[in-house]
């Protein structure tokens, strides 16, 4: 089955009806089960796991340990651009929202790697807007060749893309690919799409294997908490997760647990994830993937960043700007969503080891 | 009576390997080292960055402890090659590990480009430790490559379930004509203590060490075991049997 059919299918199952028949004995029993399965899943995002928290946090724990150990690999955005040619109703880049534009040249990208790559992180996603006639693929690979003579790993968060492509930027020293569906809500998803190329759901649901294909080494999926059911959504996210992970075994799949910020345009989510389903969803994850990364953004607060560490996490952004070049000249554009956690790299790395974690930079041998 | 490792023309009087690889903190390595009594760790080439000063993994590594550099990342030969060529060039000696990983899911390492890079590597004088999964004939290849020991799995990287492999780490000892370390696996003292048993060289333990609460205490716990396990195999120790050996014979009255 492929992952179309997959999501259509579950599409339409009773995810209420069956939530409200979990037992406790489904729970222990997803707890005990050394592989879980879709319905161990749904057990543990019920809303009957909610008082199992914390025995699901100690074997959330325990995988993470023993498959990741105890260490932390740290990474840092650059946003590139923020034209867009969509009309996303949540993003504050969307093309609908009124400011200037901007989008860096060949020497404002060295500039910024060279303010980043003094803080001493190695690893870098670079970001744009989703607009090809703006940042067509050329201008990422010719980023990317310029980024890479400052760091070992480099990886996007751009608009989807076809697999050659992929496989051009691959070529230019691009090893990850980020790409969040968003909404896996068929309805919603076009609800909050209401224009420009990414209305196309099935070929945004496509693109983590477009990825793969191209043989990029790690895809970071995800759903953006705050548009559909997080239940649902989290669900949705992680069986893709696995899907992935089961068809293309020499990828590293990874998931992230994005919670809408404010963004430029007013836009209120309609679904709260709080703190505690936060958790829960993040500790089902690990449980139903033991070897799946999990990414952090600095959306989050630091409090609860460091508290999350010990559960699941084994990738953190740190001294983020979310606005376009922020890092060398004076910038005043919008960014696309509010940071939560305005920390210094240093200071995210004294969090962490105070955690009893090591920071990793480096987790990559630059060929 | 010497009962030392030899290993790539070097001496070992511990065969007890450490890696360093989930350590939460790199500060632990020259505590481990001290207890454990190692005098081999793994290290990962991509965790290596000689720009870190202070914090360069390389720097807590104590002198006279040799470093095998590990190709972890690799996805293929060619990629474990540059990275093995890289690792000298940083420094790390002419030991490497081998470890060529394509399975994401369950890291099962593949053993058909693991012996594509120890050829070219055993070639240019490296000393080669290829991590493998527990193949006798592949075991056999390796030895005709070049390979200074064989590193077969007792389990899955990092499931600490032990070994799990036996019968097939059995025969390799029984047919191997260079070391056989056992990698992967090895959760407990107990298991490293049952491959010493069988006759292994070593074992390599990474996961058990770095993830225990206490790392340094484990570190000892696993140093006495392999040590124990080695003397044991060394003492010709007899295998558990299923039947009783009755000290009066039953047909002891036929005599001579």
């Amino acid at each position: 089955m492929n992952i179309q059919d997959m999501i259509e299918k579950w599409n339409s199952f009773d995810f209420e009806g069956y939530f409200s028949k979990v037992t406790d004995g489904d729970i222990g029993n997803a707890l005990a089960r050394e592989h879980s399965d879709e319905y161990d899943l749904l057990a543990l995002l019920s809303p009957a796991a909610d008082k199992y928290l914390e025995q699901m946090a100690r074997k959330a724990r325990e995988l993470t340990v023993r498959h990741f150990g105890r260490v932390i690999q740290l990474y840092i955005p650059l946003y590139l651009a923020n034209f867009c040619s969509n009309s996303c109703v949540y993003c504050g880049f969307s093309a609908r929202n009124r400011f200037e534009r901007s989008k860096l040249s060949m020497d404002e990208i060295e500039s910024n790697a060279a303010e980043i790559a003094r803080t001493g992180m190695k690893h870098l996603l670079i970001l744009t807007g989703e607009s090809r006639k703006d940042t067509p693929p050329e201008y990422i690979a010719d980023a990317v060749r310029r980024l890479r003579k400052y760091f070992p790993s480099v990886s996007i968060e751009v608009y989807p893309m076809e697999k050659d492509e992929y496989r051009m930027l691959k070529d230019a020293g691009v090893d990850g690919l980020t790409i969040y569906q968003e909404t896996y809500d068929r309805k919603v998803y076009s609800e909050v799409h209401p224009a420009g190329r990414k209305r196309d759901y099935a070929y945004r649901l496509d693109t983590p294997a477009r990825g793969a294909e191209a043989g990029f080494r790690w895809v970071n999926i995800g759903a953006l908490y705050g548009l559909a059911d997080p239940a649902k959504e989290a669900f949705m996210s992680a069986l893709h997760a696995k899907y992935l992970q089961n068809k293309y075994i020499d990828t590293e799949i990874s998931l992230s647990l994005p919670r809408m910020n404010e963004a430029e345009g007013g836009y209120h989510a309609k679904y709260t994830l709080g703190d505690r389903d936060y958790v829960k969803t993040m500790l089902a994850f690990r449980i139903f993937l033991p070897r799946a990364g999990i990414t952090l953004s600095t959306r989050e607060r630091a409090e609860f960043r460091d508290r999350l560490l010990p559960l699941g996490i084994t990738r953190i952004s740190a001294g983020s700007m979310t606005t376009v070049g922020g890092y060398d000249v004076h910038s005043a554009d919008v960014p696309q969503f509010e940071v939560s956690d305005c920390r210094s790299v240093d200071e995210v790395v004294k969090a962490i080891a105070a955690n009893g974690y090591e920071p990793v930079f480096q987790d990559w041998v630059a060929l | 009576m010497s009962d030392n490792l030899i290993l790539g023309g070097k001496e070992f009087r511990s065969r007890f390997f450490v890696g360093t690889g989930k350590f939460s903190s790199s500060r632990l390595i020259p505590d481990v080292v001290r207890v454990s009594g190692t005098e081999l760790v793994t290290v990962a080439v991509r965790r290596v960055n000689p720009d870190a000063g202070e914090e360069n993994m390389l720097k807590f590594i104590p002198e006279g402890v040799t470093v095998m550099a590990n190709t972890s990342g690799a996805r293929t030969a060619d990629e474990a090659v540059r990275i093995a060529r890289l690792a000298r060039e940083m420094g790390c000696g002419n030991f490497v590990k081998i470890e060529v990983i394509r399975d994401m899911k369950y890291l099962f390492p593949d053993n058909e480009e693991t012996l594509a890079a120890t050829k070219t590597l055993a070639a240019e004088g490296f000393a080669v430790l290829p991590y493998i999964s527990p193949d006798p004939v592949i075991c056999r290849k390796l030895e005709d490559a070049g390979a200074a020991a064989v590193m077969p799995l007792g389990s899955p990287i990092g499931t600490n379930r032990g070994i799990r492999t036996r019968e097939l780490i059995e025969i390799i000892i029984e047919n191997s004509n260079v070391p056989v370390v056992v990698d992967a696996g090895i959760g407990l003292p107990s298991h490293a203590a049952e491959a010493m048993e069988m006759g292994a060289d070593a074992v390599l333990v990474n996961t058990a060490v770095a993830t225990a609460e206490d790392p340094v205490i484990i570190a000892e716990a696993f140093a006495l075991a392999i040590r124990a396990g080695r003397m044991a195999f060394l003492a010709n120790a007899r295998a558990p049997r299923k039947e009783a050996s009755a000290s009066s014979p039953l047909t002891g009255f036929l005599g001579e």
